[in-house]
């Protein structure tokens, strides 16, 4: 069973949004690092980036395989986490703790075609 | 095999040399001048040649070769590579020519390209080849600019997308995005093939060709190619044949003649010559005759392409004549066959039907997974494969299925080989269905157990630090 | 005539499978094919020969090659190949081995390739370099692209026009159809100008530049001041480079470049034409994750042993797919083997040694060609290593030829107009002597 946290906002390709006011983190659920497996590499974008909603912004990348990160908002990447740069296993460890970007939102409206966590949860059908 | 342990840094001590040079015999130089010198010395490795020997002896037999044993690696066709080849590519005559001696200095060297130009091209149907490319993916990548210049010269300059099937090789879509062309990919059916119906839509004046490989990846043969060939020249596009698959068509059947405008060979697969480890190869590229414009401007790699390469492929070709051509393309076919109905009652057999040089299995059908042990999968049982003394089929390719197990005997393995590489095949499936764990942790026998790949791609350590 | 050595089916063997596979005949074995496409007739081949006749006929084509000393250089030049080399790099276990895929029965090969790594971050001075490419040319087309990449929304890579004619065409070909702009950084003192580079770098639009170490006339050059303005506008600095020369020449890291290319050739591989050869590139760490080709890691097994694997795999093609930044598959890993087995041999004071029998011989026969009173000298002032051009008097085809019935290949014409010469440490005082009188003669 993986986590689902509530109170998040869910995309459907697995990226979670943690609202505050209008700045937005995001992240990768439980679900997508378990998929996944071990992560060892995260591909961010650089601060001062725009992102565009349902467009991608980085990758997740394990041994054999590499998965795009698609922004569930639009607006400028403020932050990076440079944490994981050196240790992208907190993804695996903490999905819902180690946040990748925190984006200025340009369109909140965006936030209400997100799932909740009930919605996620069906999507994923765990 | 055992493990050895030594890097050649680590066999270093001041003052040792392996080297021999004349004696100096000239006024020396001026210096250069000392902004332009190198300030710290390269820390290359000082031993004598005794020690190089002896290392580098130690560190082959780490490996596996063919000469080593059975490689059923399947769209590599790894085939027996002739040693007469490997002394005619080093007669002095040709590995001291200079690549910028002028025709009437390199006449031999001109007549190999001739005379491979013809003989591939009675091989493929296509009407001539250019040599320059050094691999297969290279090939593709200018067979790909052949195509774009075929469009641009008729000032057709809309073509930018490029039809890729799903079950294609990874270098296809690679090769096309480097080509500045955008890749839309055509699904495969249940059995296999390209869906016709799912193609007809994408065809518009935007394409400019399809990349096939026929056989495909899964080995079986594209029976709709007269189908999608019509229509996509209808839709003025033109059809690449991927030449990795060319082994089993060896004399029976040439892509020329099923509409191919474009190819590449894969000369170190398809005409014998060793991959030497990961190269060097030879991708030549061939054109059907409306195309022969297209290539003179290209200028892929810096002279004639891998000459040394080319010279042990007309030395294969030489021996193969018109007389032994068909027996490679049918003793291919049928070793292929031969085990995927010796083994299909314990390995899942996705697709039935005949083959052509290839096969996949998807899994065992027995993975023997119970209560909280896992079944084995299928990098479990080319782990396992290893330790029986054979190299592992291809894994987890083509993508259309999950536990892709793919199988390429070639035509120079003997029946008892064969009959041998089933029997241990057979054994696995059955200490699968007994202990799935026997797996889980193969190789026993080779020089190094399962590494780990995960800390090697997260702390890259990349080169030797002292 | 028998049957191929390399087939070993009988017809026992062959009839055994065919009744287990259930079909009568091998030609049942195309049953999925369209008949029409099943060939007809004969193949437009020549008779099957055997070895000896292969023997024969081949020595009959190498008959048909000129033999001559060779006194060029211009991408391919004629180092000596210790006997080591060819004895070790012919080793079946070696030869016959595919990529490493399989790690647990690779491991001779993925240690090579890491030693391979070793020696050509020593060389260069950079800090990661991958498992080779096809060849020089090549590797600074990657180059291009990799720059466009880091680069991000400039489309432009500048080229010096020192670098040698056969890389220029090469990267401008991958260019033109990767939707490359490229422009070009004038050199016309035998160097690549500064001057000029800053004026191109003004506009702005820059991704890179890829500048020779040792160019086309065979001066070393000075890049001082080169990375300050290229790092200014971020873009990246590409030095293309001889690796043999870098025994002695300064660095692309003491450069501050941010990728060195280059083809490893000069490092005891035979001329052949042109080929097989291999093309290398490094890089600073910071860019490792754009880096095209293979690339492999030390790691452990599950014995805790020190182990070697492909890694940071998912950059490349077989992963990427469409969204790789190269299509690059193979290297040219027996060419890398053969270049790691000379560096061994040769170590620090061997290279050096190489380069200065080389250097020595080359500007004696400039000293003694100058003499001859049939040359200009081109560039007076600039430092050179083993090559070099001079600007012939009067129009150099007979003075060519005369040379190739004296067994030389040497003054190689260039597309300014000048010639080439070349000295490795192959070629003899004696030799050189020789040379000279020729020309002097007339």
């Amino acid at each position: 069973m993986s986590k689902i946290l509530e109170g998040l906002k869910y995309s459907e390709s697995h990226e979670w949004v943690k609202v505050d006011g209008n700045t937005a983190y995001i992240g990768v659920s439980d679900f997508a690092q378990k998929e996944m497996g071990d992560i060892t590499y995260v591909d961010m974008p650089e601060e001062g980036d725009d992102v565009m909603a349902g467009e991608e912004f980085g990758a997740l990348e394990s041994v054999k395989a590499s998965s795009e990160l698609i922004s569930p908002v639009s607006g400028t990447v403020l932050a990076v986490n440079s944490e994981l740069e050196d240790a992208p296993e907190k993804v695996n460890e903490d999905a819902y703790g180690a946040w990748i970007i925190k984006v200025a939102m340009s369109n909140e409206g965006e936030l209400d075609a997100l799932m909740d966590a009930a919605g996620y949860k069906a999507l994923i059908g765990e | 095999m055992k493990y050895y342990d030594k890097l050649i840094f680590e066999l270093s001590k001041e003052g040792r040399c392996g080297y021999s040079l004349p004696m100096n015999k000239f006024p020396a130089a001026p210096e250069v001048p000392q902004q332009l010198r190198r300030q710290a010395p390269a820390r290359l490795p000082e031993v004598a040649e005794p020690d190089v020997v002896r290392h580098y002896t130690n560190l082959s037999q780490m490996n596996f070769g063919v000469d080593t044993g059975f490689y059923p690696l399947g769209s590599c066709t790894m085939k027996y590579n002739p040693k007469i080849n490997e002394e005619m590519a080093a007669l002095p005559g040709f590995a001291g020519l200079h690549p910028l001696m002028h025709a009437g200095l390199t006449k031999g060297a001109l007549k190999v390209y001739q005379e491979m130009n013809k003989a591939l091209a009675a091989i493929t149907g296509m009407y001539t080849f250019t040599f320059d490319p050094c691999a297969g993916a290279h090939g593709e990548l200018t067979g790909l600019m052949i195509m774009r210049t075929y469009h641009m010269l008729r000032g057709d300059m809309a073509r930018t997308k490029v039809i890729v099937p799903d079950s294609a090789h990874g270098t296809n879509p690679a090769s096309a995005a480097v080509c500045g062309l955008e890749v839309v990919e055509v699904k495969s059916l249940e059995n296999g093939r390209i869906d016709v119906e799912a193609l007809k839509p994408l065809l518009g004046p935007d394409i400019a060709g399809i990349m096939m490989t026929n056989p495909n990846t899964l080995g079986l043969f594209e029976t709709e190619i007269k189908t999608i060939a019509k229509l996509v020249h209808d839709a003025g596009g033109l059809l690449y044949y991927d030449g990795a698959n060319m082994n089993p068509l060896m004399g029976v059947v040439r892509p020329g003649d099923m509409g191919f405008d474009i190819m590449h060979l894969n000369l170190h697969k398809t005409f014998s010559t060793p991959h030497g480890g990961g190269g060097p190869g030879s991708g030549p590229v061939g054109v059907a005759k409306h195309l022969e414009d297209c290539i003179p401007d290209l200028r892929v790699s810096g002279f004639h392409g891998n000459f040394g390469v080319i010279l042990r492929a007309y030395a294969y070709i030489l021996a193969l004549g018109k007389d032994h051509l068909k027996q490679v393309g049918q003793y291919a076919v049928l070793s292929a066959n031969y085990i995927k109905e010796c083994l299909k009652d314990v390995y899942k057999l996705p697709i039935e039907g005949v083959c052509k040089h290839e096969f996949v299995f998807d899994g065992l059908i027995n993975d023997g997974a119970h209560d909280d042990v896992p079944g084995a999968t299928t990098l479990d049982v080319a782990k396992r494969l290893l330790d029986y003394g054979f190299h592992a089929p291809t894994i987890y390719f083509p993508l259309l299925f999950h536990q892709a197990l793919m199988i390429e005997p070639t035509e120079t393995e003997s029946k008892e080989t064969i009959d041998t590489f089933i029997g241990v095949m057979r054994t696995i499936a059955a200490e699968a269905a007994r202990d799935p764990n026997i797996l889980h942790d193969a190789p026993h026998n080779a020089p190094i157990t399962r590494p780990d790949e995960t800390m090697a791609a997260r702390n890259p350590i990349l080169k030797y630090e002292w | 005539m028998g049957n191929l050595p390399y087939l070993p089916h009988t017809e026992a063997d062959i009839r055994a499978m065919l009744e287990k596979i259930g079909v009568k005949k091998l030609e049942d074995l195309y049953s999925d094919v369209p008949s029409e496409f099943l060939k007809k007739g004969a193949y437009a081949l020549p008779e099957a020969l055997s070895e000896q006749e292969i023997r024969d006929y081949f020595a009959s084509l190498e008959a048909m090659n000129a033999r001559l000393k060779v006194f060029v250089g211009q991408g391919a030049y004629d180092h000596y190949t210790p006997a080591v080399i060819p004895y070790l790099c012919s080793r079946s276990e070696f030869l016959t081995a595919y990529t490493p895929y399989q790690c647990e029965i690779s491991q001779g090969t993925l240690r090579y390739i890491f030693e391979y790594q070793t020696l050509m971050c020593e060389l260069t001075g950079l800090d990661v370099s991958n498992a080779s490419m096809y060849d020089g040319p090549t590797a600074a087309a990657e180059a291009m692209k990799m720059a466009i990449a880091c680069a991000r929304k400039k489309n432009r890579v500048l080229l010096s026009r020192a670098l040698l004619p056969h890389v220029v065409k090469v990267v401008e070909t991958y260019a033109k159809f990767h939707g490359v702009e490229i422009g070009y950084v004038s050199a016309d003192e035998g160097q690549t100008s500064l001057e000029a580079l800053k004026a191109e770098l003004a506009k702005e639009d820059v991704a890179g530049v890829i500048v020779p170490s040792v160019n086309r006339y065979g001066i070393i050059e000075d890049h001082t001041g080169f990375a300050d303005a290229i790092h200014a506008e971020k873009g990246l600095l590409v030095e293309y480079c001889d690796p043999s020369a870098l025994a002695v020449v300064k660095t692309p890291g003491e450069w501050d470049a941010d990728i060195a290319v280059g083809d490893g050739q000069p490092l005891g591989l035979p001329l052949c034409y042109g080929g097989p050869y291999v093309g290398f590139m490094t890089v600073k760490k910071e860019h490792m994750r754009k880096m095209p080709g293979r690339i492999v890691g030390q790691t452990q097994d599950k014995q805790g042993r020190r182990a070697y694997v492909l890694t940071l795999q998912a950059r490349e093609q077989h992963i990427k797919r469409e969204k790789a930044t190269s299509n690059i598959c193979s290297n040219e890993s027996l060419m890398a083997l053969w270049v790691t087995i000379y560096c061994s041999l040769m170590g620090p004071e061997g290279l050096k040694e190489v380069n200065k029998i080389s250097a020595d011989g080359a500007h004696y026969l400039k000293a003694e060609l100058l003499k001859t009173g049939q040359f200009e000298d081109v560039f007076p002032d600039k430092p050179f290593l083993k090559e070099f051009v001079l600007k012939p008097k009067q129009f150099p085809g007979l003075m060519q030829k005369k040379l190739e019935e004296a067994g030389f290949f040497a003054a190689l014409d260039t597309e300014e107009g000048y010639v080439s010469f070349c000295v490795t440490e192959k070629r003899s005082k004696e030799e050189i002597d020789r040379l000279v009188k020729v020309v002097k003669e007339g």
